[in-house]
Protein backbone atom coordinates (compact mmCIF):
# COMPACT_ATOMS: atom_id res chain seq x y z
CA UNK A 1 0.00 0.00 0.00
CA UNK A 2 1.07 3.55 -0.68
CA UNK A 3 2.13 5.69 2.30
CA UNK A 4 2.26 8.74 1.31
CA UNK A 5 0.17 11.45 2.61
CA UNK A 6 -2.67 12.22 0.79
CA UNK A 7 -5.28 15.08 1.22
CA UNK A 8 -7.98 14.18 3.49
CA UNK A 9 -11.39 14.85 3.48
CA UNK A 10 -13.07 17.87 4.78
CA UNK A 11 -13.41 17.37 8.73
CA UNK A 12 -17.07 18.16 9.10
CA UNK A 13 -17.01 19.23 12.81
CA UNK A 14 -14.53 22.45 11.46
CA UNK A 15 -15.65 22.85 7.96
CA UNK A 16 -18.20 26.24 7.24
CA UNK A 17 -21.38 24.73 6.12
CA UNK A 18 -22.74 26.13 2.67
CA UNK A 19 -25.81 25.77 1.18
CA UNK A 20 -24.96 23.04 -1.07
CA UNK A 21 -23.52 20.87 1.37
CA UNK A 22 -26.29 21.53 3.66
CA UNK A 23 -29.07 20.89 0.63
CA UNK A 24 -27.18 17.20 -0.46
CA UNK A 25 -27.18 16.20 3.05
CA UNK A 26 -30.85 17.34 3.56
CA UNK A 27 -31.95 16.01 0.40
CA UNK A 28 -30.77 12.13 2.18
CA UNK A 29 -32.22 12.89 5.44
CA UNK A 30 -35.64 13.95 4.38
CA UNK A 31 -35.59 10.27 1.75
CA UNK A 32 -34.94 8.53 4.71
CA UNK A 33 -37.54 10.19 6.71
CA UNK A 34 -39.89 10.14 3.42
CA UNK A 35 -39.03 6.26 3.58
CA UNK A 36 -40.53 5.65 7.10
CA UNK A 37 -43.18 8.15 6.04
CA UNK A 38 -44.65 5.79 3.85
CA UNK A 39 -45.74 3.33 7.03
CA UNK A 40 -48.70 5.56 8.41
CA UNK A 41 -49.59 6.39 4.63
CA UNK A 42 -50.20 2.11 4.09
CA UNK A 43 -51.47 1.82 7.23
CA UNK A 44 -54.22 4.64 6.50
CA UNK A 45 -55.12 2.55 3.02
CA UNK A 46 -54.93 -0.34 4.91
CA UNK A 47 -57.31 1.02 7.73
CA UNK A 48 -59.86 2.70 4.74
CA UNK A 49 -60.10 -1.10 3.20
CA UNK A 50 -61.24 -2.94 6.66
CA UNK A 51 -63.97 -0.93 7.34
CA UNK A 52 -64.94 2.28 9.20
CA UNK A 53 -64.32 0.73 13.30
CA UNK A 54 -60.62 0.36 11.90
CA UNK A 55 -60.80 3.80 9.90
CA UNK A 56 -62.17 5.52 13.11
CA UNK A 57 -59.18 4.16 15.32
CA UNK A 58 -56.78 4.82 13.05
CA UNK A 59 -58.05 8.93 12.01
CA UNK A 60 -58.13 9.10 15.80
CA UNK A 61 -54.37 8.33 16.39
CA UNK A 62 -53.46 10.40 13.09
CA UNK A 63 -55.54 13.90 13.66
CA UNK A 64 -53.54 13.96 17.54
CA UNK A 65 -52.15 16.83 17.58
CA UNK A 66 -48.63 15.13 18.45
CA UNK A 67 -49.90 13.12 14.81
CA UNK A 68 -50.58 16.59 13.24
CA UNK A 69 -46.47 17.92 13.68
CA UNK A 70 -45.86 14.97 12.13
CA UNK A 71 -47.78 15.44 9.17
CA UNK A 72 -46.75 18.94 8.60
CA UNK A 73 -42.66 17.29 8.92
CA UNK A 74 -43.71 14.43 7.06
CA UNK A 75 -45.29 17.24 4.01
CA UNK A 76 -42.25 19.26 3.85
CA UNK A 77 -40.05 16.72 3.52
CA UNK A 78 -41.87 16.04 0.88
CA UNK A 79 -42.08 19.57 -0.80
CA UNK A 80 -38.30 19.58 -0.04
CA UNK A 81 -37.38 16.25 -1.53
CA UNK A 82 -39.73 16.50 -4.45
CA UNK A 83 -38.47 20.19 -5.20
CA UNK A 84 -34.94 19.33 -4.79
CA UNK A 85 -35.06 16.06 -6.67
CA UNK A 86 -36.42 18.17 -9.37
CA UNK A 87 -33.19 19.90 -8.87
CA UNK A 88 -31.07 17.05 -9.11
CA UNK A 89 -32.56 16.16 -12.47
CA UNK A 90 -31.82 19.43 -14.02
CA UNK A 91 -28.51 19.04 -13.00
CA UNK A 92 -28.04 15.12 -14.98
CA UNK A 93 -29.44 16.96 -17.90
CA UNK A 94 -26.19 19.50 -17.66
CA UNK A 95 -28.40 22.54 -16.74
CA UNK A 96 -27.20 25.02 -13.82
CA UNK A 97 -24.09 22.99 -13.07
CA UNK A 98 -22.00 26.36 -12.10
CA UNK A 99 -21.72 27.94 -8.85
CA UNK A 100 -24.40 30.44 -9.62
CA UNK A 101 -26.49 28.21 -10.96
CA UNK A 102 -26.53 25.92 -7.48
CA UNK A 103 -27.05 28.74 -5.32
CA UNK A 104 -30.00 29.89 -7.51
CA UNK A 105 -31.44 26.80 -7.51
CA UNK A 106 -30.76 26.28 -4.17
CA UNK A 107 -32.68 29.19 -2.56
CA UNK A 108 -35.37 28.59 -5.04
CA UNK A 109 -35.82 25.24 -3.49
CA UNK A 110 -35.86 26.35 -0.04
CA UNK A 111 -38.55 28.89 -0.71
CA UNK A 112 -40.70 27.02 -2.82
CA UNK A 113 -40.66 24.13 -0.12
CA UNK A 114 -41.75 26.58 2.59
CA UNK A 115 -44.67 27.96 0.07
CA UNK A 116 -45.86 24.77 -0.89
CA UNK A 117 -45.91 23.35 2.66
CA UNK A 118 -47.97 26.31 3.79
CA UNK A 119 -49.78 26.15 0.96
CA UNK A 120 -51.02 22.47 1.27
CA UNK A 121 -51.73 23.21 5.04
CA UNK A 122 -53.99 26.27 3.70
CA UNK A 123 -56.33 23.58 1.84
CA UNK A 124 -55.40 20.81 3.98
CA UNK A 125 -56.37 22.13 7.17
CA UNK B 1 7.81 -5.31 -18.85
CA UNK B 2 3.93 -5.53 -18.89
CA UNK B 3 2.21 -7.68 -21.91
CA UNK B 4 -1.03 -7.36 -20.08
CA UNK B 5 -3.07 -4.52 -22.11
CA UNK B 6 -4.31 -1.69 -19.98
CA UNK B 7 -7.55 -2.36 -20.97
CA UNK B 8 -7.58 -5.87 -19.04
CA UNK B 9 -6.79 -3.76 -15.68
CA UNK B 10 -9.96 -1.18 -16.25
CA UNK B 11 -12.42 -4.30 -16.73
CA UNK B 12 -14.40 -5.83 -13.83
CA UNK B 13 -12.58 -3.89 -11.11
CA UNK B 14 -15.20 -1.08 -10.77
CA UNK B 15 -16.41 -0.88 -7.18
CA UNK B 16 -19.17 -3.25 -8.23
CA UNK B 17 -19.96 -3.13 -11.73
CA UNK B 18 -23.84 -2.31 -12.27
CA UNK B 19 -24.08 1.56 -10.78
CA UNK B 20 -25.79 2.67 -14.28
CA UNK B 21 -28.73 0.67 -14.26
CA UNK B 22 -29.42 1.94 -10.41
CA UNK B 23 -28.57 5.03 -11.24
CA UNK B 24 -31.06 5.14 -14.61
CA UNK B 25 -33.98 2.96 -11.95
CA UNK B 26 -33.72 5.52 -9.38
CA UNK B 27 -34.08 8.81 -12.52
CA UNK B 28 -36.99 6.90 -14.13
CA UNK B 29 -38.97 6.45 -10.72
CA UNK B 30 -38.17 9.94 -9.45
CA UNK B 31 -39.65 11.32 -12.85
CA UNK B 32 -42.53 8.76 -12.27
CA UNK B 33 -42.93 10.26 -8.76
CA UNK B 34 -43.29 13.79 -9.76
CA UNK B 35 -46.32 13.21 -11.46
CA UNK B 36 -47.41 10.61 -8.76
CA UNK B 37 -46.74 13.15 -6.18
CA UNK B 38 -48.60 15.56 -7.45
CA UNK B 39 -51.49 13.34 -7.88
CA UNK B 40 -51.26 12.75 -3.81
CA UNK B 41 -51.56 15.81 -2.83
CA UNK B 42 -54.39 16.35 -4.76
CA UNK B 43 -56.30 12.94 -2.82
CA UNK B 44 -54.84 13.98 0.38
CA UNK B 45 -57.21 17.15 -0.34
CA UNK B 46 -59.80 15.90 -1.53
CA UNK B 47 -60.25 12.87 1.57
CA UNK B 48 -58.63 15.08 4.17
CA UNK B 49 -62.02 16.66 5.05
CA UNK B 50 -64.34 14.02 4.56
CA UNK B 51 -65.68 10.83 6.27
CA UNK B 52 -65.05 7.52 5.73
CA UNK B 53 -67.71 6.37 2.84
CA UNK B 54 -67.07 9.50 0.86
CA UNK B 55 -63.31 8.53 1.16
CA UNK B 56 -63.65 5.39 0.45
CA UNK B 57 -65.75 6.13 -2.50
CA UNK B 58 -63.24 8.36 -3.94
CA UNK B 59 -60.46 6.19 -3.86
CA UNK B 60 -62.64 2.78 -4.76
CA UNK B 61 -62.45 4.49 -8.09
CA UNK B 62 -60.22 2.34 -10.51
CA UNK B 63 -58.39 5.38 -11.63
CA UNK B 64 -57.93 6.55 -8.17
CA UNK B 65 -57.33 2.97 -6.77
CA UNK B 66 -54.84 1.97 -9.16
CA UNK B 67 -52.93 5.92 -8.79
CA UNK B 68 -52.49 4.91 -5.41
CA UNK B 69 -51.12 1.84 -5.43
CA UNK B 70 -48.67 3.24 -8.02
CA UNK B 71 -48.00 5.90 -5.90
CA UNK B 72 -46.79 3.66 -3.08
CA UNK B 73 -44.96 1.14 -5.33
CA UNK B 74 -42.88 3.70 -7.32
CA UNK B 75 -41.98 5.32 -3.59
CA UNK B 76 -40.95 2.53 -2.06
CA UNK B 77 -38.48 1.05 -5.02
CA UNK B 78 -37.37 4.68 -5.17
CA UNK B 79 -36.62 4.23 -1.16
CA UNK B 80 -35.20 1.13 -1.75
CA UNK B 81 -32.79 2.28 -3.96
CA UNK B 82 -31.55 5.30 -1.45
CA UNK B 83 -31.38 4.10 0.95
CA UNK B 84 -29.19 1.57 -0.80
CA UNK B 85 -26.84 3.73 -1.69
CA UNK B 86 -27.26 5.48 2.00
CA UNK B 87 -26.45 2.31 3.43
CA UNK B 88 -23.56 1.31 1.29
CA UNK B 89 -22.33 4.73 2.04
CA UNK B 90 -22.25 4.74 5.69
CA UNK B 91 -22.30 1.24 6.95
CA UNK B 92 -18.89 0.13 7.04
CA UNK B 93 -19.77 -3.41 8.69
CA UNK B 94 -19.83 -6.06 5.71
CA UNK B 95 -22.45 -8.52 7.58
CA UNK B 96 -25.02 -5.05 9.24
CA UNK B 97 -24.91 -3.52 5.84
CA UNK B 98 -26.16 -7.25 3.86
CA UNK B 99 -28.19 -7.77 6.51
CA UNK B 100 -29.98 -3.93 6.55
CA UNK B 101 -29.72 -4.43 2.27
CA UNK B 102 -31.77 -7.75 2.79
CA UNK B 103 -34.50 -6.21 5.31
CA UNK B 104 -35.55 -3.15 3.41
CA UNK B 105 -36.25 -4.93 0.43
CA UNK B 106 -37.69 -7.48 1.78
CA UNK B 107 -39.92 -5.03 3.78
CA UNK B 108 -40.30 -3.02 0.39
CA UNK B 109 -41.63 -6.22 -0.68
CA UNK B 110 -44.12 -7.03 1.74
CA UNK B 111 -45.20 -3.61 1.92
CA UNK B 112 -46.16 -3.45 -1.97
CA UNK B 113 -48.13 -6.84 -1.38
CA UNK B 114 -50.14 -5.14 1.28
CA UNK B 115 -51.02 -2.10 -0.37
CA UNK B 116 -51.84 -4.23 -3.58
CA UNK B 117 -54.45 -6.18 -1.70
CA UNK B 118 -55.73 -2.91 0.08
CA UNK B 119 -56.41 -1.19 -3.11
CA UNK B 120 -58.03 -4.17 -4.61
CA UNK B 121 -60.43 -4.50 -2.02
CA UNK B 122 -61.14 -0.61 -2.16
CA UNK B 123 -62.17 -0.94 -5.60
CA UNK B 124 -63.99 -4.01 -5.40
CA UNK B 125 -65.81 -3.24 -2.47
CA UNK B 126 -64.69 -6.18 -0.40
Amino acid sequence: MATQQRPLSPHLQIYRPQLTSVLSISHRITGVLLSAGIVPVVVWLVALSQGAEAYAGVMALFSHPVAIVFWVAWSFALFYHFCNGIRHLLWDAGLFLDLRGAYITGWTVVALAGVLTALAWGVWS
Amino acid sequence: MKFRHPLANALNHGAAGGGVGHWWAQRLSAMLLIVLTIWSVYAISVVVGSDYATARAWLAQPIHAGLAALFVIAALYHATLGLQVIIEDYIHQRALEMGLLVTIKLAAAITAVVVVFSMFAIASGV
